[in-house]
């Protein structure tokens, strides 16, 4: 009880702080559709060329967006050394990864969200008529990135070369989330609409094991 | 008194370099003890540790008051403030009374505002205070649940003489409640008379530990070699 109270008063925190300065939700939005733009201008698709690789390009666009949105995710915390008041408040220091994923998730997802009309415009893809599943897939592919990318934004904030170090972690990992979610979301777009349920119970699978590896491991991520 | 806080020979190993080395200290319930000691002689690491934000490389540390070493009720004042500069002071206050349980987190976020003299400026982002705001809003954060042990890292830093005095007579009542205090200063001042007990470090050991007047005040105003 403690824990999902915890977890709800550090997700308001999360959710006011970003929502006053829209710091990485503007920069985050701007970089996915400056890089969907910028492939839509340098391949000039073909209306089967976008079916093809346009879901490839909006989850690698998503993904760079993403470790651009979870590198200050820590770094927040050492301004004023606010992670040690919180490991000192919380009763249990998962509630601190449990806030800042479902916040990383939810600032995910109302960005792809937002960029998804671009999408499906520049790349002359109909996403309405899969919407439902869609959103499954960016949803389960977002909390991946966003688990893998909380925990290992833990671990780089406290190292040198920090700036560098999250991309380099963060992107090995996270290929198998792009492989399977680009493929996934090319056979759902397809003009022939396959809901691929393996990939799809792949992407909840990487999300449960990264879950259950931070719950257990977490805490030493926060110590000095 | 019983035993609030139990050092048993403590080390603390960075990087190979010892800030700690055999620490070993008993402090009784109510004590009002003064850390004392040049930059880098380990008070700041002996305060981390108490707070259990830091863990020992050897030794162990025990709250014998307490069921468990969570259970005990430590509040910590460090050098940096600990709250968010893009929050307000009530919301930062708020949001640590909540995550810490305490009961009705507006009306003692409230209170602990008039206390420290930040009341009238309570809607103001902390980023837009003055160090020494900045440092009550850090003790208010630290009093919040009422800790029955009170950490601070020399917790005048940036206080104007008003607030000095404030601070004292804080630490005079908190004293008078039957609280804690290990706190870590440099040279005599108001906040060191309150001490009962002086403890000096010197290259992460204890050098010198007295609770009689006339040593304390060689220790607190000893900052030379």
């Amino acid at each position: 009880m403690s824990l999902l109270s915890n977890t709800a008063v550090l997700l308001g925190k999360e959710l006011r702080t970003e929502f006053r300065s829209r710091e990485l939700l503007t920069t985050t939005a701007v970089f996915i559709l400056v890089v969907l733009i910028m492939f839509s201008f340098a391949i000039n698709p073909t209306a089967e060329e976008s079916r093809a690789f346009g879901p490839g390009l909006l989850w690698l666009a998503i993904l760079f967006a993403a470790s651009l949105m979870l590198q200050p995710c820590f770094l927040r915390e050492q301004t004023n050394d606010t992670l040690s008041s919180l490991r000192l408040a919380v009763s249990d220091p998962f509630a601190i990864f449990l806030a800042k994923l479902a916040a990383n998730t939810f600032f995910l997802l109302l960005t792809e969200l937002l960029m998804l009309p671009f999408f499906a415009v520049f790349y002359n893809i109909p996403v309405l008529p899969q919407l439902p599943y869609l959103l499954l897939i960016l949803f389960l592919g977002s909390l991946g990135v966003s688990v893998a990318g909380t925990a290992l934004s833990a671990i780089s904030a406290q190292a040198r070369m920090r700036e560098l170090l999250l991309p380099l972690l963060l992107l090995p990992i996270l290929t198998p989330i792009l492989v399977v979610s680009a493929i996934v979301t090319v056979k759902l777009l397809d003009r022939d609409p396959v809901v691929e349920w393996k990939g799809i119970g792949f992407l909840a699978l990487f999300d449960v094991v990264f879950l259950t590896a931070l719950w257990l491991f977490g805490e030493y991520l926060l110590e000095e | 008194m019983p035993t609030a806080l139990r050092f048993e020979n403590i080390d603390k190993r960075y990087e190979g370099l010892y800030a700690l080395r055999g620490i070993s200290l008993e402090i009784a319930a109510g004590e009002c003890v003064a850390l004392a000691g040049r930059n880098g002689s380990g008070k700041t690491t002996l305060l981390r540790v108490a707070s259990r934000l830091v863990r020992p490389s050897a030794g162990t540390l025990s709250f014998p008051e307490a069921a468990t070493p969570s259970a005990a009720r430590c509040g910590y004042v460090a050098h940096s403030t600990m709250v968010y500069d893009e929050l307000t002071a009530e919301e930062n206050l708020v949001l640590f009374a909540r995550l810490q349980n305490v009961e009705q987190p507006a009306a003692r976020a409230e209170g602990l505002l008039r206390e420290v003299g930040l009341y009238d400026r309570r809607s103001s982002l902390v980023q837009t205070f003055s160090r020494g705001m900045r440092q009550r809003i850090a003790i208010a954060r630290a009093l919040l649940h009422q800790p029955s042990i009170l950490l601070l890292d020399e917790p005048a830093t940036g206080l104007d003489p008003h607030g000095f005095s404030w601070l004292a007579q804080s630490l005079r009542n908190l004293s008078a409640s039957g609280c804690t205090i290990v706190m870590s200063l440099h040279g005599e001042s108001e906040i060191s008379a309150l001490a009962t007990r002086a403890v000096r470090l010197d290259a992460g050991k204890v050098v010198a530990d007295t609770k009689s007047g006339a040593s304390l005040h060689s220790i607190l105003s000893f900052e030379g070699a």
